[in-house]
């Protein structure tokens, strides 16, 4: 394949003391420099790479910069390696555009040197301007999302909690799952407290402790060694970031998994309606309810007259999280995202024990961070 | 909320260079905002470039302290811990009249009572060492007697 090229270069005059200058607003000057160089413009550029950032951003990294810089990348990460972070940058870049997940990767390092050690270990928008109003965590951010949801299409309480009580119906084959043993019906989910009106406490994932891998290979891989197992293989990806902080969601009732999602089926050549499993983030069930709008599975609004439609079971039409979710299996922080990967390969593969989808062919596993900032979807395929 | 917000210790913003401007002006009661003299938008949060067109060219100007509520949530149990005390008390993201959205603490209404696209103006509130740009419900009168500034 034809060579990645480096079209813009910028940086910005060394000096030793930048007087209260942030991270995010030198990452700005030196963005710009080297896109303006570059001559594409800035909405352009649809992929970004940046560092850690000690001190000031301890996770989301990537949509703190991009929202700072209003851009929307399709494809972002923190590479941190060091003094070798520069250069492993661009080879990153380079394989991202030709794996056809970005035309124009912005890698972008910079650092301040402040004279005062910051009083806070944690210095960036979202802290500055949200928390200080009592809004810590994630359960607001949603509790606004369901909100607006209620607001604008008249839906309820109960088409909420119907989700939770689906998924926890699933649960009860996954002996692994947090949630197994103890189905909880609809009624059981309303009557348990609001902690963030009208979000309660059964809408939202149970924090467990856990771990969760994958090992990807090389077709060339696959085709030479004996596996265990029957791949499952990646058909289609897309990636999108358009925010860190909910106060700041260009949307509340869509997020970015809607072209991330239309990405990675248009790779695939694959309709959401002909999906053998849909494997979707559900940190929350109203998250679990725009994605099922955001696949286009049904019209924006119609989530739960859908789902009263469907047989969201292993055994029917449209099987759904049949782990559990994270709704019912637990949210073991990060690899409860992995979860849903997993999930996919076992049925994909038919080894998904008492809950296996009959000639499972395809799934989309969609990932979500953040508060419905930071986007991945996949599809699978049976190998 | 359950306790005058002046006396919670509760997280303070820790200002920037870049926002050093905006949380001066709230201890001295006056909102205001960036405007980009580029392309003519109003900019929240503070930022060292217009995040539309990369401009640097911002100016802080006084802006209307006015907006509605974008989506709202009645806390029962803070994420911080510190907030406890306070709750129930109501968050909500405000769509500012000059463009922007901003999180706030919604005060001097029942949780019951907010509703999405309710006009409300802005309340200026100390808490701890901070005047924090908390907003209320915008009276029809109080909005007659507003003088513009």
């Amino acid at each position: 394949m034809p060579p990645a090229a480096l079209i813009g270069v910028g940086e910005l005059t060394p000096v030793r003391n930048t007087e209260g200058a942030t991270t995010l607003g030198l990452i700005a000057e030196t963005a710009r420099a080297a896109v303006e160089d570059s001559g594409l413009a800035k909405d352009e550029i649809d992929g970004l790479l940046v560092g850690p950032q000690v001190g000031e951003t301890p996770q989301h990294v990537p949509a703190t910069v991009a929202e700072y810089l209003g851009l929307t990348p399709r494809m972002s990460n923190v590479v941190d390696l060091g003094g070798a972070t520069g250069p492993g940058m661009i080879w990153r870049a380079a394989a991202a555009i030709h794996a056809g997940m970005a035309t124009a990767v912005l890698c972008v390092l910079a650092n301040h040197r402040n004279p005062v050690v910051p009083r806070s270990p944690s210095r960036n928008p979202i802290r500055e301007f949200d928390v200080p109003f009592g809004a810590s965590g994630a359960n607001t951010a949603y509790a606004l999302l369901k909100q607006r949801h209620m607001a604008d299409y008249g839906t309820s309480d109960e088409d909420f909690a119907m989700l939770a009580a689906l998924e926890r119906a699933n649960a009860q084959l996954n002996p692994e799952a947090i949630f197994y043993g103890k189905p909880a019906t609809t009624n059981d989910i309303l009557a348990s407290p609001l902690v963030a009106s009208p979000l309660h406490l059964l809408e939202i994932v149970m924090p467990v402790a856990g771990g969760s891998a994958v090992v990807v290979a090389s077709a060339e891989t696959a085709e030479r060694m004996t596996l265990k197992h029957d791949p499952a293989l990646l058909l289609g990806a897309g990636e999108m970031v358009t925010h860190r902080a909910m106060s700041q969601a260009p949307s509340y009732t869509s997020g970015p998994l809607k072209p991330a999602m239309q990405q990675a089926l248009e790779q695939a050549g694959v309709r959401p309606d002909s999906l053998d499993l849909l494997s979707l983030y559900d940190c929350y069930t109203v998250m679990l309810a725009i994605t099922i709008e955001d696949a286009g599975l049904c019209a924006p609004g119609e989530f739960a007259n859908w789902v009263r439609d469907h047989d969201l079971t292993h055994t029917g039409d449209f099987p759904l999280n049949t782990h559990g979710g994270q709704l019912g299996a637990g949210q073991a922080d990060l690899a409860g995202g992995m979860g849903h990967v997993v999930e996919a390969v076992r049925q994909l593969r038919g080894s998904a024990d008492g809950r296996q989808i009959p000639d499972a062919t395809t799934a989309l596993v969609t990932g979500n961070g953040a508060t419905m900032s930071e986007a991945v979807a996949l599809v699978l395929g049976a190998g | 909320m359950q306790v005058d917000p002046g006396t919670l210790t509760v997280p303070a913003p820790v200002p920037t260079s870049e926002s050093a401007p905006f949380w001066r002006s709230c201890a001295e009661e006056r909102f205001i905002l960036q405007h980009c003299d580029s392309c003519g938008r109003w900019i929240f949060y503070p930022r060292a470039l217009c995040p539309f067109c990369w401009s640097s060219e911002l100016t802080w100007l006084d802006a209307s302290g006015t907006g509605v509520v974008r989506s709202f949530s009645v806390i029962h149990k803070p994420g911080h811990p510190a907030w406890t005390a306070a709750a129930p008390y109501t968050v909500a993201v405000i769509t500012l009249t000059e463009g922007p959205t901003m999180l706030t603490t919604l005060i001097d209404i029942a949780p019951d009572a907010v509703s999405i696209g309710m006009p409300v103006e802005i309340a200026f509130t100390p808490v701890g060492e901070f005047t924090l740009p908390f907003f209320r419900p915008q009276s029809a009168q109080k909005s007659k007697q507003e003088v513009p500034r």
